[in-house]
């Protein structure tokens, strides 16, 4: 029967041509839009833990009330004894101390005088410790301009616009001005070891990356940090995984009334995260939503007039002895065959045009010229097992409702009356 | 038949006399200034920071001429010292030992803590006379740490100062002023000292301990206690010069 009904479907384009078309776009594009918002939730996702938040990071409890501000005299002290806990009772995270800072990059000229001066967002990280995963995750080798890595910690590196602007050359001293943890006045210099052009415009404006010990030294926090970062292995961030984790390390805290005892918050708690992955998530839903509501519509509407054009053969059907049922099952076989096919092809292509944003991907980056999230100027769609099955089910469900609720006017045809109609 | 001065007229010319006769805000202010400056000043001081992590004490020395020119020297803890301050006018500019660099300190920078202390470098930088920056109205009289006091509201008349008003608290026979609150244009505190020992230093009354609260900061505050003081000493030109915070 299917051979059957599939031969029909061929040869009477006017009943599978603007259906199947229909249906191809339809699941095109909610294929396309799944991996679209995929991608930009993991590039948001992937950015922010490597450059922010980690999968889940540790502060003091004084310095994760004011995280914002960077208040590095809230910083976390005895971060060693503190890091070798972490790693030991929580061996499935990769865990690395940061110090986020902020001040002046003073650079000057043969005198010592100030050349040039700009604001600066700084990030300490443990560049130089054999085994360390920061080069890593920075992607220091895909990441380098001009110059080399740091090689001491002395050396620091500078966005490359930055540097442009500042006229700074690699090897070049830059003066760091900055405040101590005691709350002093900080100057430090450093050598410019290299730029760096990360593709996220909130790092590229004018960041530093130094080294941890180098940037330890410069603001007097020997065996201190703002915050601790861990990172899940495989650097898939897991939210019900790291909120478990977040809460067996609070509670172990929870009769210090200290100000200073640790605290652990997860990617989503952190600076409203949360809400934005939840809203990311929901205009996700909503879109997949409306395009089945859209395509369900339109193909009731393509299954009405397929009804009304096959007005007459349906008569015929019924005068011969065929079943409403037998029809409206057979409308619903043919529908079913019709949304397979739109959405094997719908899939392809949605696939197709997904898999080129994945490897190339789209420039933002002229709207993010004031942003201050850290998200890649470069979106890309992000195909996952699911991509491969997100519009067949769309697909199918749209002709099938389409299918389902225009063929119920079969029930409503009167054996009595046929004769009458089909002479008309 | 004697003739009688009715009482009221002599509560009336009493008033009236008092009135002329009561200072006014200005002249208090001319007075607090004519107690504290001095052409020449050296000075040796101690600033004890209570943050929220403890207690650290900084050390320092000072030389002041006039109202426009100061160098000074931190002496202590280790990490300070040899850190040296030269402000020149408006300009302030600092030198760091261990990077042999000297940095401007302009813009935003001079709302930051000095030292980490509740002092900021505005206020370091504001040493001109309170009378040629403000103009002063008398809002009452209050006591203020067991003395009389004459409570006075400043308002900014140059557009260089750092704190809108002021609210003081003078010692009506010292002329030392011994509480202040220091606001911003829209009226939020800022600021607060109070002056926790007098001393009468070469025919002067002087603070020799100074609780600065930066109201926006937590912590205890920064106690300023002055070790020593010498007015009108010979001080060589060549010491409020930039070549002087490399020597």
């Amino acid at each position: 029967m299917i051979a059957f009904l599939f031969k029909g479907l061929m040869r009477d384009r006017s009943r599978s041509l603007f259906p199947i078309l229909t249906v191809l776009i339809g699941v095109t594009l909610t294929v396309f839009l799944y991996n679209w918002m995929n991608g930009a939730e993991f590039n948001f996702i992937d950015s922010s833990a490597r450059f922010s938040t980690g999968h889940v990071k540790v502060m003091s409890r004084a310095y994760s009330r004011e995280a914002d501000q960077v208040p590095n005299d809230l910083a976390l002290a005895g971060v060693g004894t503190l890091l070798d806990r972490l790693r030991k009772d929580y061996p499935d995270l990769i865990w690395t101390p940061r110090v986020r800072f902020g001040g002046l990059l003073d650079i000057p000229d043969a005198n010592g005088e100030t050349r040039a001066q700009g604001p600066v967002m700084g990030l300490a990280v443990d560049l130089l410790s054999a085994g360390s995963v920061e080069p890593g995750i920075f992607k220091l080798g895909e990441v380098l301009v001009r110059g080399r890595p740091p090689q001491g910690p002395g050396e620091i590196l500078i966005s490359d616009d930055f540097a442009r602007r500042l006229n700074v050359q690699p090897g070049d001293t830059a003066t760091l001005i900055s405040v101590t943890m005691a709350g002093s006045l900080a100057v430090a210099n450093f050598i410019v070891a290299g730029t760096i052009r990360f593709g996220v415009e909130a790092m590229d404006r004018g960041a530093m990356i130094a080294d941890l010990a180098g940037i330890q030294s410069a603001l007097d926090m020997e065996d201190a940090a703002g915050e601790i970062l861990g990172f899940f292995r495989d650097f898939v961030y897991r939210d019900r995984r790291a909120a478990d984790i977040a809460a067996r390390f609070n509670t172990a805290y929870q009769g210090d009334s200290d100000e200073f005892a640790p605290v652990m918050d997860t990617l989503a708690n952190q600076a409203g995260m949360g809400d934005l992955l939840a809203m990311m998530r929901m205009f996700s839903g909503l879109a997949l939503v409306i395009f089945i509501g859209v395509m369900s519509i339109v193909l009731w509407n393509a299954g009405l007039m397929g009804s009304l054009r096959r007005y007459g053969e349906i008569g015929v059907r019924l005068a011969m002895g065929e079943t409403r049922t037998h029809i409206y099952r057979s409308l619903i076989l043919e529908s079913l065959m019709i949304g397979a096919l739109g959405s094997v092809i719908g899939t392809a292509i949605g696939l197709a045009a997904s898999y080129y944003l994945q490897a190339h991907g789209l420039n933002i980056g002229f709207m993010m010229k004031n942003a201050s999230l850290f998200v890649s100027n470069v979106m890309r769609a992000k195909v996952s097992p699911a991509s491969y099955g997100v519009g067949f089910v769309p697909g199918l469900l749209a002709t099938f409702l389409g299918a389902s609720i225009s063929g119920l006017g079969i029930y409503r045809r009167r054996t009595s009356e046929l004769m009458k109609e089909l002479e008309a | 038949m004697k003739r009688h001065i009715p009482v009221w007229v002599f509560v009336v010319l009493g008033s009236i006399l008092a009135g002329a006769l009561a200072p006014t805000g200005d002249w208090i202010l001319q007075k607090v200034d004519e107690n504290i400056g001095s052409d020449n000043k050296i000075s040796r001081s101690l600033m004890i920071i209570h943050g929220r992590r403890g207690s650290r004490s900084i050390e320092s020395r000072s030389w002041i001429q006039g109202d426009e020119k100061s160098f000074t020297e931190y002496l202590a803890p280790p990490r300070e010292a040899g850190t040296k301050m030269l402000k020149l006018g408006d300009q302030l500019w600092t030198y760091s030992p261990s990077t042999d660099r000297t940095i401007k300190i302009s813009g935003h920078m001079l709302r930051q803590s000095v030292m980490g202390s509740d002092l900021s470098y505005e206020d370091l930088m504001e040493d001109r006379r309170l009378s040629e920056l403000y103009a002063a109205k008398v809002a009452g009289e209050e006591e203020s740490a067991g003395r009389s006091c004459w409570v006075l509201e400043l308002t900014s008349k140059a557009d260089e100062t750092a704190y809108f008003s002021r609210k003081i608290w003078v010692d009506k026979e010292r002329f030392v002023v011994l509480r202040e609150d220091r606001f911003a244009k829209g009226g939020k505190l800022l600021k607060r000292t109070e002056v926790k020992d007098v001393q009468r230093i070469e025919g002067r009354w002087i603070p020799k301990k100074i609780v600065f609260k930066d109201m926006l900061k937590t912590g205890e505050g920064t106690e300023f206690v002055l070790e020593d003081v010498r007015f009108n000493a010979a001080i060589p030109d060549s010491v409020f010069s930039k070549a002087s915070l490399r020597r």
